[in-house]
């Protein structure tokens, strides 16, 4: 158990390190990366000026060394557009990510894992293919334009709820139900598929055969040994709700981290990208370890593997 | 019926974005100030007009060949690229194998929405470079499963009798082990492309990727957002259009991937 898990994390420090590596090499892609940070209206003066302050005539190799060490301290250098630490940019809008995709999780697991359930024993059944019509559009329709279609009726035609911003309650609804749609269709179906597998074991013909209630059979031995896959694969799953959150705080104006991002690449302020895109990829490898240890912990069968 | 309707959906777009020119009856660039923002059901205008009085139903007609075509370069480039690395990775092993997989893990290590987005962000707009970051951000999940399949196939009894009859690793890799992989490769294809399609719309939604006036679902969605308290049909129709793509694909997707290859995850 010790070396699988120290070999787990030897592995996710060495992919935050190529991943800060590929956040540099990206920027590079473009050929000359002061235009990439300069506004388009800039005079050449000031480019000049600038590629020596951010130090792009040094060799790559300095260059890289400089962004490494910086980064391992937190350094990501100044927004070129709010002059303020890039850094402390990204982590001011972490909680409004945090609280939307917290909502979004909650939804999920009020929602989707019932469905999931109630679809399984139900099999056939008219719930069942109620559940499977909502899930398949669910994971077809695209979070921005049902994010347009719940504002027009919502928002503008009954006036129920604000378009967008951050506030009270009122102002969650719209943005955590399209983060979660997505999301929820494919947890509602893993869990679906992920009891049906539970249901066809001997363990519960055994239960079923001992003349035990279908409730405790479902409740006890079916869904506890399900729980394992839904929870590893809803948790790898979770991870993309940073990636749709980039979609969903533009539309409704959720002053994120999402939000941050599409602004600093449109606004070309790319000392915030790199903040933003390390610090997501970051939170992101350390999201899959929690679950790969959790799903260690449950199932010793990983483990040997 | 899941068959049948997602067969029936993605042959219909299919056919509408090929006879989109003969099916339109005006063109979709052309304005006409005059008649601008008419709701649907307009005399000529089926959908309406958006706010430069351009026809809505010929630009969403057109936007399905683009959205199409952006999907299916998009796969035919990651399937090859990432299909012919997972085989090297797979079969190969060694430092091939190590080196590619990390690299995978690092792509992975980014939500793909974010990383075509700002891979886009920093080549430059233009419908080459979308499909370009698209690529970039996509090749890893066919990479994967290519792999995953190829260290089963090379165990079989057939690879270890060719290779005993002195076949050459090529000729190993291409004629035995690829045509077994290939029900995965196509499985992964048919599951990707939608997500292709959505993600091009969602990176032009934000203002990167196809640009205005190119009739794109996504920039058409965005344009449509200054209008939505006069003109919900700009928003509602090209939305739908993509939906309804995604969820023929979709449904083509599932149905591959129960008849081919049950046991398969993307």
């Amino acid at each position: 158990m010790r070396a699988w898990v120290a070999a787990r994390l030897a592995q996710t420090v060495l992919v935050v390190f190529l991943s800060l590596t590929a956040v540099f090499g990206m920027v590079r892609l473009s050929g000359d990366p002061v235009l990439l940070f300069m506004p388009m209206d800039i005079q050449a003066k000031d480019v000049e000026d600038y590629r020596r302050r951010l130090g792009f005539n040094d060799p790559l190799v300095v260059q890289y060394a400089r962004f490494m060490k910086n980064a391992a301290h937190g350094d990501f250098g100044e927004s070129l557009r709010y002059r303020r630490d890039a850094l402390g940019l990204v982590l001011e809008r972490l909680p409004a990510t945090l609280l939307l995709a917290g909502t979004a999780i909650l939804l999920t697991l009020v929602v989707a894992v019932p469905l999931g359930v109630v679809t399984a024993v139900r099999r056939d059944g008219v719930v069942d293919h109620a559940g499977t019509i909502v899930t398949v559009l669910g994971q077809a329709t695209p979070g921005f334009w049902l994010g347009l279609m719940l504002i027009y009726v919502f928002a503008v035609q009954l006036r129920w709820l604000p378009t967008g911003g951050i506030g009270g309650l009122a102002h969650l609804v719209m943005p955590s139900i399209v983060l979660a749609a997505f999301y929820a269709s494919r947890v509602a179906r893993l869990t679906r598929s992920a009891v049906l597998d539970a249901l066809g074991e001997d363990y519960v013909l055994t239960a079923r055969a001992k003349g035990l209630a279908e409730r405790r059979v479902v409740g006890k031995h079916a869904l506890r040994n399900s729980a394992i896959p839904i929870v590893t694969l809803a948790g790898l799953e979770a991870g993309q709700l940073l990636g749709g959150a980039v979609v969903t705080e533009t539309i409704f104006a959720w002053p994120g981290l999402g939000r941050l991002t599409v602004q600093a690449l449109l606004n070309r302020d790319f000392p915030v990208v790199m903040a933003a895109v390390s610090f997501t990829s970051i939170v992101y490898t350390l999201m899959n370890l929690g679950v790969d240890l959790l799903y260690g912990w449950l199932d010793p069968r990983v483990r040997s593997r | 019926m899941k068959k049948l309707l997602g067969l029936a959906l993605t042959v219909g777009v299919l056919g509408v974005a090929l006879a989109a020119p003969w099916l339109a009856t005006t063109d979709p660039m052309t304005t006409d100030f005059a008649s601008g923002l008419k709701p649907p059901g307009s005399p000529g205008h089926v959908l309406g007009t958006d706010q430069l009085g351009r026809d809505l139903l010929t630009r969403v007609l057109y936007g399905a060949r683009l959205a199409l075509f952006i999907g299916a370069c998009t796969v035919v480039v990651t399937a090859v690229t990432g299909s012919l690395l997972g085989l090297v990775a797979g079969f190969v092993e060694r430092w091939p194998s190590a080196a590619i997989m990390r690299l995978a893990d690092v792509q992975l290590a980014v939500p793909f929405i974010l990383l075509a987005l700002t891979i886009n962000a920093i080549v430059g707009l233009g419908l080459r470079n979308i499909i370009l970051s698209l690529s970039a951000a996509g090749w890893v999940v066919f990479a994967r499963v290519v792999r995953g399949e190829v260290l089963s196939v090379k165990q079989r009894d057939y690879v270890h009798a060719a290779a005993a009859l002195g076949v050459g690793r090529a000729r190993l890799l291409f004629r035995h082990v690829l045509p077994n992989v290939a029900p995965s490769i196509i499985v992964v294809a048919s599951l990707q492309f939608s997500q292709f399609v959505v993600a091009e719309a969602a990176i032009s939604f934000l203002g990167f990727g196809v640009q205005p006036p190119t009739p794109a679902w996504g920039s058409m969605l965005s344009e449509s957002r200054d209008f939505l308290y006069v003109a919900w049909w700009l928003a509602a129709f090209p939305g739908a259009a993509l939906a309804l793509t995604a969820l023929g694909v979709n449904l083509v997707g599932d149905w591959l991937r129960d008849t081919l290859d049950p046991k398969l995850r993307v």
